[in-house]
């Protein structure tokens, strides 16, 4: 006789666990954060990715956005802005949800200590680089000058605002924040974010560039940070493509030799590069 | 007493760093401080473009008004940055408002003054303009970013 068994979540990297929102959080229009529980959840490291699911739905990648100090605690930033991630964005606090993960590489923040670190972040991609800036902080004297730069489309579409005032406050990161256009009564700088770039000194030999944002937004990062002085192999950039299964099989994020998914999503902008250039690869 | 004149200044900004001083001299001769309090305007649009402002301290909203959506502001620059790139084209006219954000001081550079030696010495015309292309081409590439709306929500 034989025996179905129940798959093991644990062993089984394509079946979800059954994760629970415990608080939700709305950042702007069509952004929310959750914090979540779920079984086994033992951590991640900052930069990887869970692939969350609305049962009926789907299945899609979202970065983790909390700190990689408190396992206990898991947090998602999500976007409404196609079927799922609306299915996603509309759950309330107390909802089932399918979670596999976590997956992909990480920041290389241990290869940027004892150097100038600059996190250059662009709409919702302040989401993924916020565990690193938690990192940076917790170990701030691990790092020389921290510098984060950080672009929106509007002031009221930025993310996070309380913990930017609260990171401006300090002395120890240097913050500055730029939106594409303003109405009257905003007096930040308004401009692209590698505008950024001129305002703030950092030693470019020694620096190491942590990017995340839209493609096109990284590309033009990456060129300035490089046209700064700062190595291609020293700017690492977080990227997005239509990830299903995460772990390397379905082909579906291929770019060129390497699988988003399994090889990253972090990659630096020397190995990067000739692939981002290449239309429709 | 020896009065100084604005070369000195005029050469510490970005915009003329480096350039010959017999160059410089000519362009500084079309050269004033000016100041502004935070709230006023170095320029309206539609007003002529006769000014250059090279921006020391402060810094500056350029604005515009569009119908039902009110005033917004599309950029903001500050020290070391140049206000001012109509004056190289007809009908030399400002294009949108430019506000102090806070306390501004600047050089201004008479724009009929400067396009006048230009003309009547096509090697400072050449040279004034290789330094004001870099800031073109750089307004029109930050341009044509924005215009992507690359934050924009895609599904």
């Amino acid at each position: 006789m034989s025996t179905v068994l129940a798959p093991n979540p644990q062993a089984d990297p394509m079946v979800p666990v059954l994760a629970r929102i415990t608080r939700r959080i709305e950042e702007v229009p069509d952004v929310v954060t959750f914090e979540m529980e779920a079984p086994d959840w033992n951590g991640f490291a900052p930069g990887q990715f869970n692939m969350l699911g609305v049962f009926g739905v789907g299945e899609i990648p979202i970065s983790i956005s909390g700190p990689a100090s408190e396992p206990d605690r898991l947090v998602h930033t999500i976007r409404a802005v196609g079927p799922v991630s609306r299915a996603l964005a509309g759950l309330a606090e107390g909802a089932a949800l399918g979670l596999r993960g976590p997956f992909g590489n990480e920041w290389p923040v241990e290869t940027a200590r004892g150097r100038d670190v600059v996190v250059i972040a662009g709409g919702l991609g302040l989401a993924p680089v916020r565990p690193v800036l938690y990192h940076l902080l917790e170990n701030r004297n691990d790092f020389n000058k921290v510098i984060l730069l950080y672009g929106a489309r509007r002031p009221e579409e930025m993310l996070f605002t309380g913990e930017l005032s609260a990171w401006r406050a300090r002395f120890d990161i240097e913050v500055a924040v730029t939106v594409d256009h303003a109405a009257i009564g905003w007096h930040g700088h308004v401009g692209v974010v590698t505008s950024l770039l001129r305002n703030v000194g950092f030693d470019p030999a020694s620096t190491s560039a942590f990017v995340c944002g839209p493609e096109i937004m990284m590309r033009f990062a990456a060129r300035a940070l490089v046209d700064a002085g700062v190595a291609p192999g020293e700017i690492w950039m977080s990227m997005e493509r239509n990830m299903h299964c995460a772990i390397g099989l379905c082909g579906h994020c291929q770019l060129g030799p390497v699988f988003i998914c399994r090889d990253g999503p972090i990659f630096d902008w020397a190995r990067l590069k000739p692939l981002m250039m290449q239309e429709e690869l | 007493m020896a009065i100084e004149g604005l070369e000195r200044i005029v050469g510490a900004h970005a915009l003329f760093a480096g350039f010959g001083d017999e160059f410089l001299e000519l362009v500084s001769g079309c050269a004033s401080n000016v100041r502004f309090r935070a709230g006023e305007y170095l320029c309206r649009e539609g007003d002529p473009a006769d000014q250059i402002f090279m921006v020391r301290d402060g810094h500056v909203a350029q604005e515009i008004g569009a119908p039902g959506q009110g005033r917004m502001t599309f950029l903001t620059i500050g020290p070391n940055s140049v206000i001012g790139l109509a004056w190289l084209v007809p009908p030399y006219r400002w294009t949108y408002d430019a506000r102090a954000q806070d306390d501004v001081r600047a050089i201004s550079l008479d724009a009929t003054c400067l396009r006048g030696k230009c003309d009547r010495d096509p090697a400072l015309g050449y040279e004034v303009m290789k330094r004001f292309m870099p800031a073109i081409v750089k307004r029109l590439h930050d341009t044509r970013l924005q215009l992507l709306d690359v934050y924009g929500a895609r599904s």
